[in-house]
């Protein structure tokens, strides 16, 4: 499958924190073509695992995109069937005012986030963002005929299709991380061209963004010898630092920082230079918001790297990214695990 | 001398490199064991007479610090901070940047440029950067990279009556007291162990105790002291000079009631002075080691330090050796088999 | 069923604050000792109590620890100053009874302040009624943490008292031990420590027990009171299901099947979505490899306060539920 056309299939299924299953259908039967085995575990991780040629100290390498999106929930129906609702994971109110929504009941329900008419609004009102518990769902339907349609709990996605914009930029909702994921089947894809000698763990994992929750359990039971998280960064626009950004379409981030393994870094380094592989440094001094934070802190301590795909207006549902940076990462790791040995191993890990 | 050797040292949380090597030195001939984990942690293990309880003493070795996020076209250096500092203690000082330590000011913009309102509020970081004397991004990329670390320099110096100042005590404080025991101690067995990243999240702590699996642990602090005149006394988290202080509970940690009373117990026995943290504000690697696995006691005990988290802090010497002589009695108990 | 009010009341009225669970451990096994086939107390303090049976292996978690204030300064006259241990409000707290592990009462006020929004722990004291500070030492030391002294009382309808969080969940897992005669699955029921700290005990025994599926038993609040924020939860409306706090989304499988056994078994329920706060669900779902878990709440109202006030058939309704699920074939 192109990657474009497994971007589209990932965004356009809602998957918020909690209801990752739905991407099962999507994810199993691509990444089974190139892997040995997959699993999804307890907590709805999707493990698949392509293992290494030759690989006698049974080395171990982890990749973990998240593949949750954040979301709405309903949290109480009002008398007249309009739906109060709550947010799934870091949601800014300003940014869903006036969408429309999918409510995912029995069956899906289309409605729209209402909002008061500007001509009603007093003067000091309209300066005033409006706040996620005063805002309400018409679903069109009364309480009554509702009750059978939908209960609370149900989740709530903004309706928003895939686009493409111009050159090799897209635009959906949910790219967050499903751009991630997308560059672990690219890395798959490459990596089946190309000798390896680690077993490697493609993980997709759930509740990232509720407190990355998937990436603690799953590589506790994974127990891998590296551990490389791979999500989206902050891509540069005008009202943005520069230094806390990276530019779209130069490739990715390479994150430096407490969460990171420096040896193993520097190695990222190299192997990008040496293949002409576009990057850019992305600076978190401490536990970075990503799986990796999770990872690393697994068990006795598991060597974390972190990768990140430049993406504009994150957690709004219009998110931008550049296909080009997807696949520069997914090369970027391909040739970093075909470039770990059982006998480099141990020497790129020691302090 | 040694604390000079260890707060002099650059150890910002996730380069703690520098103080690694420092402490591997140290100890090394006194220890049975000793081993640098994935994360950077060394955890050594001294053998002594069997004991039904395996006792862990922790030490932090990072300090907080700054990194460098960006240089500009005029070779001037933006950066982030590393761990808990306040902004306003950042501006018109002197740093140390990277491996090779170069010499760089945190300036600001002359008093006489500045609007009346400007004195009142706080510089943020933002307005910030550091000056290393070059030209242009060119130049200044030949001696610093993005990413580098970022120390304060500050010179150990000792004043007054028995005090210290330096930067970084803590914990480097800590690990004096820990490498101490450790040089001196014979044949009681119990783990040494010295994280990394505590400041940045008890990052190193959790996965420590995960390979250690202790069922004691005392974790070895330089911790707050605001001991100014007129404050309440139940404001004041530590006092200097009243001797070691013990934990009650912070944010990460209710602190093992039977634990903390013995311990100061001893210290009455032994006419040591020692004092209570009050606060229960902040956190330390206790936090994640008594929550590793299926749960262990922990204790914290801390020299209080003045201007914790600055370039200047400040701490006792007769504190020092007050915990290190409270330390070493909870060791000897600890042989009996009476901890 | 009936209601066993004494249970309640010695529950809610048994001293243990976060961190010295000492006197509601000895009390809690004391009920339960007869009915379980193992009990131990792990090092933290949480208690463990098995029943044995050839099923999944389920761990049900009620915590009994309380919130209180921890000790931290005597002044020369005799009062104390404290910190909180857990989330207490100083509205809540101002002019309350407390009372130590050793009996001691103590009354709670404030500095005088102009403005009463500015109220804060710092600027409150506690009065023992002692004359100076060296009376004050011989009756509490530095350390020691007060509860707010029990005050119990129900009518047919409602309990209203301290400490329902989560005595009641404690009542629940109680009641359950004692009504599950033949268990069918492998249960660990534990009695968890520092959940008002952050989910402590949980954390280490669930680590300890290794569960395939997780419960938890805790109050959850109601949006049934005059001007409640939107929370489609309310007294005598039933058992609450758990769908999320932030500690937790429950695995979903095993929350539709807990609404199918209340379904299946006319037990009233509700679906409960609570925007904050968090369970020992939370902490046992992330342990290992993964633990699938749900949580059981009773709503609730006034949660932390003094006043807190539960409806007796939800109670009840909580119990039903948790021993049909416990009794039940649970697949995942």
């Amino acid at each position: 499958m192109d990657i474009k056309e497994l971007l589209e299939a990932l965004c356009n299924t809602n998957s918020i924190s909690g209801d990752e299953y739905r991407l099962e259908g999507i994810i199993m039967p691509v990444f089974k073509e190139f892997t040995d085995d997959i699993v999804v575990d307890k907590l709805g991780n999707i493990i698949a695992l392509k293992k290494g040629y030759n690989n006698k100290g049974n080395i171990k390498v982890m990749l973990a995109a998240h593949m949750d999106e954040i979301g709405l929930m309903v949290k109480h129906i009002e008398e007249n069937g309009f739906i109060r609702f709550t947010s799934i994971g870091g949601i800014d109110p300003r940014t869903i005012l006036g969408q429309e929504v999918i409510v995912h009941g029995k069956e899906n329900l289309f409605g729209v986030i209402g909002s008061k008419p500007p001509h009603l609004q007093e003067k000091d009102e309209i300066d005033r963002a409006i706040k996620i518990e005063d805002m309400t769902i018409d679903v069109g339907f009364t309480k009554e005929q509702l009750m059978n349609l939908i209960s609370i709990g149900d989740t709530i996605s903004i309706r928003r299709d895939f686009k493409t914009l111009q050159g090799n930029r897209i635009t959906a909702r949910a790219l967050d991380d499903k751009a991630g994921v997308a560059a672990m089947y690219e890395c798959i894809k490459e990596l089946s061209r190309l000798q390896h000698e680690p077993d490697v763990y493609f993980v997709s994992t759930v509740q990232e963004e509720v407190g990355v929750r998937g990436a603690f359990t799953s590589a506790y039971g994974i127990n891998p010898h590296i551990g490389i998280a791979i999500d989206v960064g902050f891509g540069a626009t005008p009202e943005l630092s520069k230094t806390d950004t990276l530019e779209m379409g130069k490739g990715p981030g390479i994150t430096i920082g407490g969460n990171i393994h420096p040896g193993l870094r520097k190695k990222l380094v190299d192997v990008a230079k040496d293949y002409n592989i576009p990057f850019q440094y992305e600076i978190a001094p401490g536990p970075t918001g990503t799986d990796g934070r999770a990872i690393q802190i697994t068990r006795e301590g598991i060597p974390t790297l972190c990768l990140s795909i430049p993406l504009r207006y994150m957690h709004t549902s219009v998110e931008v990214v550049d296909i080009l940076d997807i696949k520069n990462t997914a090369k970027l790791l391909a040739f970093f695990i075909t470039t770990i040995t059982n006998t480099n191993l141990e020497g790129l890990l020691c302090y | 001398m040694l604390l000079k050797k260890l707060t002099e040292a650059s150890g910002v949380s996730g380069n703690e490199k520098e103080v690694r090597n420092i402490i591997l030195d140290e100890i090394q001939d006194f220890v049975d064991d000793i081993k640098v984990d994935r994360l950077g942690n060394i955890i050594a293990y001294k053998k002594g007479k069997d004991n039904p309880k395996k006792l862990m003493i922790t030490a932090h070795m990072d300090e907080v610090g700054l990194m460098i996020t960006d240089i500009d076209d005029m070779g001037l250096l933006k950066f982030t901070t590393v761990g808990g500092i306040d902004k306003r203690i950042l501006v018109s000082k002197p740093v140390l940047i990277g491996d090779n330590k170069v010499l760089g000011v945190i300036g600001a913009k002359p008093i006489h440029l500045q609007k009346r309102e400007e004195w009142q509020n706080a510089l943020e970081i933002e307005q910030l950067y550091i000056d290393i004397g070059v030209n242009n991004k060119t130049e200044g990329e030949k001696l610093v990279s993005i990413g580098d670390y970022v120390i304060f320099n500050s010179q150990y110096v000792e004043f007054g009556d028995k005090l210290v100042k330096a930067k970084a005590l803590d914990n480097r404080v800590g690990c004096s007291l820990l490498i101490e025991l450790i040089k001196e101690i014979e044949d009681i067995g119990f783990y040494g162990v010295f994280t990394v990243m505590e400041e940045v999240g008890l990052v190193g702590a959790g996965p420590v105790a995960y390979t250690v699996e202790p069922d004691l642990s005392i974790i070895l602090e330089g911790t707050l002291c605001y001991d100014i005149p007129k404050l309440d006394s139940h404001l004041i988290p530590t006092h200097l000079n009243k001797g070691p202080a013990i934990s009650l509970m912070d944010r990460t940690t209710l602190f093992d009631m039977e634990f903390r009373k013995r311990i100061t117990k001893i210290a009455e026995e032994n006419h040591i002075p020692y004092q209570y943290r009050k606060s229960s504000m902040g956190g330390n690697d206790s936090g994640k080691i008594h929550t590793t696995k299926e749960g262990s006691v922990t204790a914290t005990i801390s020299v209080p330090c003045r201007n914790i988290h600055s370039p200047t802090s400040v701490m006792s010497k007769q504190d020092y050796e007050n915990t290190y002589k409270l330390l070493k009695t909870i060791l000897l108990e600890y042989e009996k088999g009476e901890l | 069923m009936k209601f066993n009010s004494q249970l309640m009341e010695e529950l809610v009225t048994t001293y243990g604050p976060s961190g010295n669970e000492d006197n509601i451990r000895i009390y809690i096994k004391e009920q339960i000792e007869d009915y379980v086939d193992k009990i131990e107390v792990d090092s933290l303090g949480n208690l463990i109590a098995r029943k044995k049976g050839n099923g999944k292996k389920i761990m049900i978690a009620a915590h009994m620890d309380q919130i209180g204030l921890m000790i931290t300064d005597i002044d020369k006259d005799g009062f104390l100053r404290f910190t909180n241990v857990g989330g207490i409000s100083p509205y809540i707290l101002m002019s309350q009874k407390v009372i130590f592990e050793n009996g001691r009462v103590g009354v709670v006020y404030v500095e005088p302040i102009e403005d009463i929004s500015k109220l804060k722990l710092s600027n409150m004291f506690i009065d023992i009624g002692v004359n100076n500070k060296e009376e004050a030492e011989n009756l509490v030391n530095i350390g020691d943490i007060c509860i707010y002294k029990p005050d119990y009382s129900e009518n047919d309808n409602v309990i209203h008292t301290r400490y329902l969080d989560d005595r009641v969940g404690c009542y629940v897992a109680i009641e359950a031990i004692k009504g599950i005669k033949n268990p069918k699955n492998d249960l660990y029921f534990v009695f968890t420590v520092q959940e008002e700290v952050g989910l402590r005990g949980a954390k280490t025994s669930a680590f300890k027990v290794e569960p395939d599926i997780g419960i938890a038993i805790d109050v959850t609040g109601s949006g049934d009171t005059p001007k409640a924020k939107t929370f489609a939860v309310g007294l005598n409306e039933g058992t609450a299901i758990k769908i999320k706090d932030n500690s937790i989304i429950t695995h979903p499988k095993l929350r539709e099947h807990m609404v199918n056994i209340a379904r299946n078994n006319d037990i009233p329920y509700q679906m409960e979505v609570l925007e904050h706060g968090g369970t020992d669900s939370g902490a046992i779902h992330l342990t290992k490899e993964g633990v699938p878990t749900g949580a059981i709440s009773i709503p609730t109202r006034y949660v932390h306060s003094t006043i807190e006030t539960a409806s007796k058939k939800d109670i009840l309704d909580s119990v039903k539920l948790l021993i049909k699920l416990l009794e039940s074939d649970i697949q995942l």
